[in-house]
């Protein structure tokens, strides 16, 4: 009898207990534990100031870590940081910064109409969290502020560009007086640049054109201001010659300049009569359209020369490459070292990067251009002794050289 | 010349034909899918047109044709329209009316954002500009031609400056032993064994050589003759095999281009491939 009513009841047990476990009614904390976060230790020693060397609208915070941030419970995932403009209250999250960072720049919008605008001389609080994987869980520092933004007129971190400026601007001008006063600056030969004469004085001979592309730059680029040079100085050629002229642009500004620079060489050659507005004339903005219209130039009118000087992309061996199709002499010089390669391979002379700008000064021999590449020499012979001063530098761990050329913004 | 003409016009006549057939063709398997729509026949016109127009650019490649010219002139036409309406809605009624006028916003449908003075400078220049089209006041539009051309050019020297001298200098300084603390015996940190030590060192002397000697290349004070001479040698000999990697890669690039296109013509308009 003990043994049914002990049987009877074991089954009522494991029935209660099965039927407890399909409903979910057993509390099983005793068997297994949550992994539970401690509120982890407040970062200290908030700080803020106003960015410096920039226009304002930023300020940069940092802080103590948080002992609980890479050691103690390591329970800190980030920080995050929240501003306003009241001690009180209306605390906006203005970002997260990772665990391990000391340091948080809040940059705000410029003007009124960007939505995170943070206008200069205002007044602005700032609070800290560290946060933890539980969103509920974190330490949170007191209150800092408050602080202002302000612009800066001077940047000091780029102050060893203006010593450069400074130094350059002094030799330009020494070898330009120099120049000025009649010594014989020497400027090696340029092969590119000799070829322009013969391939002008062919181009007469033959009765044909010259087509002349300044490339897709802007008149902002500094190659298209050497085209620019370069452009005037074969046109006064041409004009010598009374050969034909053909400048298709790709910008309508560039256009303008390139048709003042050819009117005022046609002037300089004793011819502005030859001159005619539609030797340089507007063909489109877009790149292919562009090449698509140079390439049928080219092919109608039979340029015998064509000179390629400015800014060039994808289109530099599409029309070089038509060029010589066409039989023409071909000269070209870029400044866009992707695109010299092709210049070097289908053109009979290329002027690789700078010495297309030298060659405005080789050809027009004025003071001004001599002098300024006279200055460029000296610049790249201070490079040179730079980069020996600096590879040594590098050799011996001397920081405090290397960190001179660190410019931040 | 006057024999050609009878088979010009037979190739004319032949190539129209064979766009009104590739259309209907084009429309007839869209609309295959979807029933005869207004969309199909016009989606078809114009990947027809786009065919066509493909390989009328393409006949360059044979020589220069009458094909080829309409193409060509149909698109230096429309870019050239495309974008005087691009600046006009973008720069003028995006940018400018909107910080000038609040009945002119009004009138271009753009919300007037706050009035901002030095939005008329352009305006002058852009103004003076136009002088130029007058032959008695076509002197003042040089001043807005310098304004520009100086400015961007005072601008750039900064730019340059930072981007082009100074990072690039700071670029050069690196170590030519890499590893070695400078402690001890010249060669105690250096190790061939250690990985990818022997090659950063040797990284670090391309760089450094093809620095300099590519700097004495582009001097343009000397004659390159004696020490001068050897080293833009060398200078040259770096700049043509870095030329050489850079026109492989591009090329590559180009390849692309030509299979983006081809595949256009033989997935989207002949629909051999899927």
């Amino acid at each position: 009898m003990k043994l049914k009513i002990l049987m009877l009841c074991c089954i009522m047990f494991l029935g209660a207990v099965s039927a407890g476990l399909a409903q979910g009614n057993i509390d099983t904390s005793s068997q297994t534990t949550t992994p539970t976060i401690s509120p982890p230790a407040s970062p200290g020693n908030l700080r803020a100031k106003d960015t410096p060397n920039d226009n304002g609208h930023s300020i940069t915070l940092s802080w103590d870590l948080s002992s609980d941030d890479g050691s103690g419970n390591k329970s800190v995932l980030g920080y995050k940081i929240f501003r306003s403009t009241n001690r009180d209250s209306g605390f906006v999250e203005r970002g997260v910064s990772p665990s391990g960072s000391k340091e948080y720049v809040d940059l705000g919008g410029a003007s009124a109409e960007e939505n995170d605008y943070m206008p200069n001389n205002s007044d602005y609080y700032y609070k800290l969290r560290a946060i933890t994987a539980d969103s509920m869980i974190f330490a949170e520092m007191a209150i800092f502020g408050p602080i202002q933004t302000t612009g800066q007129w001077y940047n000091t971190s780029r102050t060893l560009i203006l010593l450069f400026v400074l130094l350059f601007t002094s030799l330009m001008v020494y070898f330009i007086v120099k120049a000025r006063k009649g010594a014989n600056l020497f400027v090696r030969k340029l092969a590119g640049i000799e070829a322009v004469d013969v391939a002008i004085g062919r181009a007469t001979e033959m009765g044909k054109p010259i087509l002349y592309v300044l490339g897709l730059g802007t008149a902002a680029d500094i190659a298209t201001i050497a085209s620019f040079t370069i452009l005037g100085r074969v046109a006064k050629k041409v004009a010598e010659y009374q050969t034909g002229l053909i400048v298709p642009c790709n910008d309508p500004i560039v256009m303008t300049v390139a048709q003042e620079t050819v009117r005022a060489s046609y002037l300089d050659a004793g011819r502005p009569e030859a001159y005619k507005e539609n030797m340089v004339y507007f063909a489109t903005s877009m790149q292919f359209p562009y090449v698509a219209a140079v390439n049928g130039t080219m092919l109608r009118e039979l340029p015998a020369t064509n000179i390629y000087m400015g800014k060039f992309y994808a289109e530099s061996l599409l029309l070089a490459e038509t060029g010589a199709l066409a039989g023409s002499i071909q000269i070209a010089g870029t400044d866009e070292v992707a695109q010299i390669p092709f210049f070097v391979v289908a053109c009979d002379y290329t002027l690789i990067g700078e010495e297309l700008y030298a060659a405005s000064a080789y050809l027009g021999r004025e003071p001004v251009l001599l002098g300024s590449l006279k200055a460029q020499d000296y610049a790249k012979a201070a490079i040179i002794v730079l980069a020996i001063i600096g590879m040594i530098a590098a050799n011996f761990h001397w920081n405090n050289f290397t960190e001179i050329f660190h410019i931040t913004n | 010349m006057s024999g050609s003409r009878p088979w010009g016009k037979i190739i004319l006549f032949s190539s129209i034909a064979l766009f009104v057939i590739s259309w209907l063709i084009k429309a007839g398997v869209l609309s295959s899918t979807g029933g005869v729509t207004d969309i199909s026949v016009r989606d078809a016109f114009f990947v027809t047109l786009a065919a066509f127009l493909t390989l009328a650019i393409l006949s360059f490649l044979y020589k220069d044709n009458p094909y080829y010219k309409f193409a060509e002139h149909l698109f230096v036409g429309v870019s050239a329209a495309y974008w005087m309406c691009v600046g006009f809605w973008s720069t003028f009624v995006g940018n400018f009316i909107p910080r000038v006028s609040s009945t002119l916003s009004g009138f271009f449908g753009v919300p007037f954002k706050e009035f901002n003075v030095f939005y008329l400078i352009p305006l002058i220049l852009g103004v003076m500009l136009l002088m130029r089209l007058s032959s008695k006041t076509g002197w003042i539009a040089r001043w807005p031609l310098a304004f520009i051309v100086g400015t961007t050019a005072g601008l750039n020297l900064i730019r340059y400056l930072r981007s082009d001298f100074v990072n690039q200098v700071s670029n050069t300084f690196v170590p030519l032993l890499v590893e070695w603390k400078g402690i001890g015996p010249f060669f105690s940190g250096f190790s061939l064994s250690a990985s990818g030590q022997f090659t950063l060192s040797l990284t670090n002397w391309v760089i450094f050589v093809g620095t300099f000697c590519g700097l004495v290349y582009f001097f343009f004070s000397k004659e390159h003759k004696g020490f001068y001479g050897g080293a833009s040698r060398l200078g040259i000999w770096v700049l043509m095999v870095t030329f050489g990697a850079s026109f492989g890669y591009t090329v590559m690039g180009r390849v692309s281009l030509l299979v983006g296109r081809l595949t256009f013509l033989f997935q989207d308009w002949l629909g051999l491939i899927s």
